[in-house]
């Protein structure tokens, strides 16, 4: 019933998605900033070190608000319907993002620090 | 059209749309986007029971059923991408006889979510959301063997009343 094809190509996907998440694991470093974007365009930009609850709003009565605190971004509510972008994880990693795709809002943690033996080189 | 092919195409859309609901009451809270594609298993079943064209229309149905009921446009655009995708690799799969039905639902289920990801960067203008991709690579590939598995034992029990 399964083949040897089969097995093949769970191994080598699965290796991929692995690696992948291990590449990004190890290269995670903790962000300075957020950035706040609405329909791909950044409105306005937080520093990490601030504890704030701030909400955005959109056009169409659309509205998501999150809060930073102790250097993470948590979306606390939002006017979505599918609430995932409430549900998802808080983020203070450089790069991650949470996404609010019916409102397109996006957070984005963004100014990690720059990697020491860059610096030294420099 | 038969009538025993009118009975088979609702039956089989009633049970996508029920299965497409049961997976709306879980939540799988570690990240947007995971889902066991129960769905699919439907899709799968037709694609191997009935044809390729038969599972399409299934498949368009129920995404249009579902987005109609529990969701809204962005959210049927979605399942319109990932179940696109999904029919268009899974059809390639089966034709080229590499891989048994297990290989096709995992191809399926990689490709609904790489269809997914596709929309969200268009949507929310920003390529950034392509490392959500490695994540959902491999609980695509699990649920996609999980699926597999489970519409082979379908079809070798409900094949000979599908035709």
């Amino acid at each position: 019933m399964v083949k040897k094809n089969d097995l093949i190509l769970i191994g080598v996907i699965l290796i991929i998605g692995i690696g992948a998440l291990l590449f990004m694991y190890l290269n995670n470093e903790a962000g300075s900033k957020v950035s706040v974007q609405m329909n791909g365009e950044e409105i306005i930009t937080f520093d990490l070190d601030e504890d704030i609850t701030y909400t955005i709003e959109g056009d169409n009565g659309a509205w998501n608000t999150f809060t930073i605190k102790d250097g993470h971004v948590d979306m606390i509510d939002a006017s979505c319907p599918d609430k995932i972008c409430v549900n998802h994880k808080d983020i203070h990693y450089d790069h991650e993002t949470i996404t609010c795709l019916p409102n397109q809002v996006l957070l984005e943690i963004i100014g990690g620090e720059e990697n020491p033996i860059d610096s030294i080189a420099n | 059209m038969k009538t025993k092919n009118i009975a088979i195409y609702g039956l089989l859309v009633a049970l996508a749309f029920i299965l497409s609901y049961i997976e709306y009451l879980i939540p799988f809270p570690l990240m947007p986007g995971i889902k066991l594609g129960l769905a699919n298993l439907v899709v799968i079943t037709a694609m191997y029971g009935l044809g390729y064209k038969e599972s399409l229309v299934l498949s368009i149905i129920r995404i249009l059923l579902v987005g109609f009921t529990f969701g809204n446009l962005s959210t049927m655009l979605y399942s319109l991408a990932g179940g696109m995708l999904s029919w268009i690799m899974m059809a390639i799969t089966k034709k080229s006889k590499w891989f048994s039905l297990v290989g096709v639902s995992v191809i399926g289920g990689v490709f609904h979510n790489i269809g997914q990801i596709i929309v969200a960067i268009l949507i929310v203008s920003n390529p950034l959301i392509v490392t959500y991709l490695p994540l959902l690579l491999v609980t695509g590939v699990v649920t996609g063997a999980l699926i597999g598995l489970l519409a082979s034992m379908i079809i070798k029990r409900v094949n000979r009343h599908l035709r």
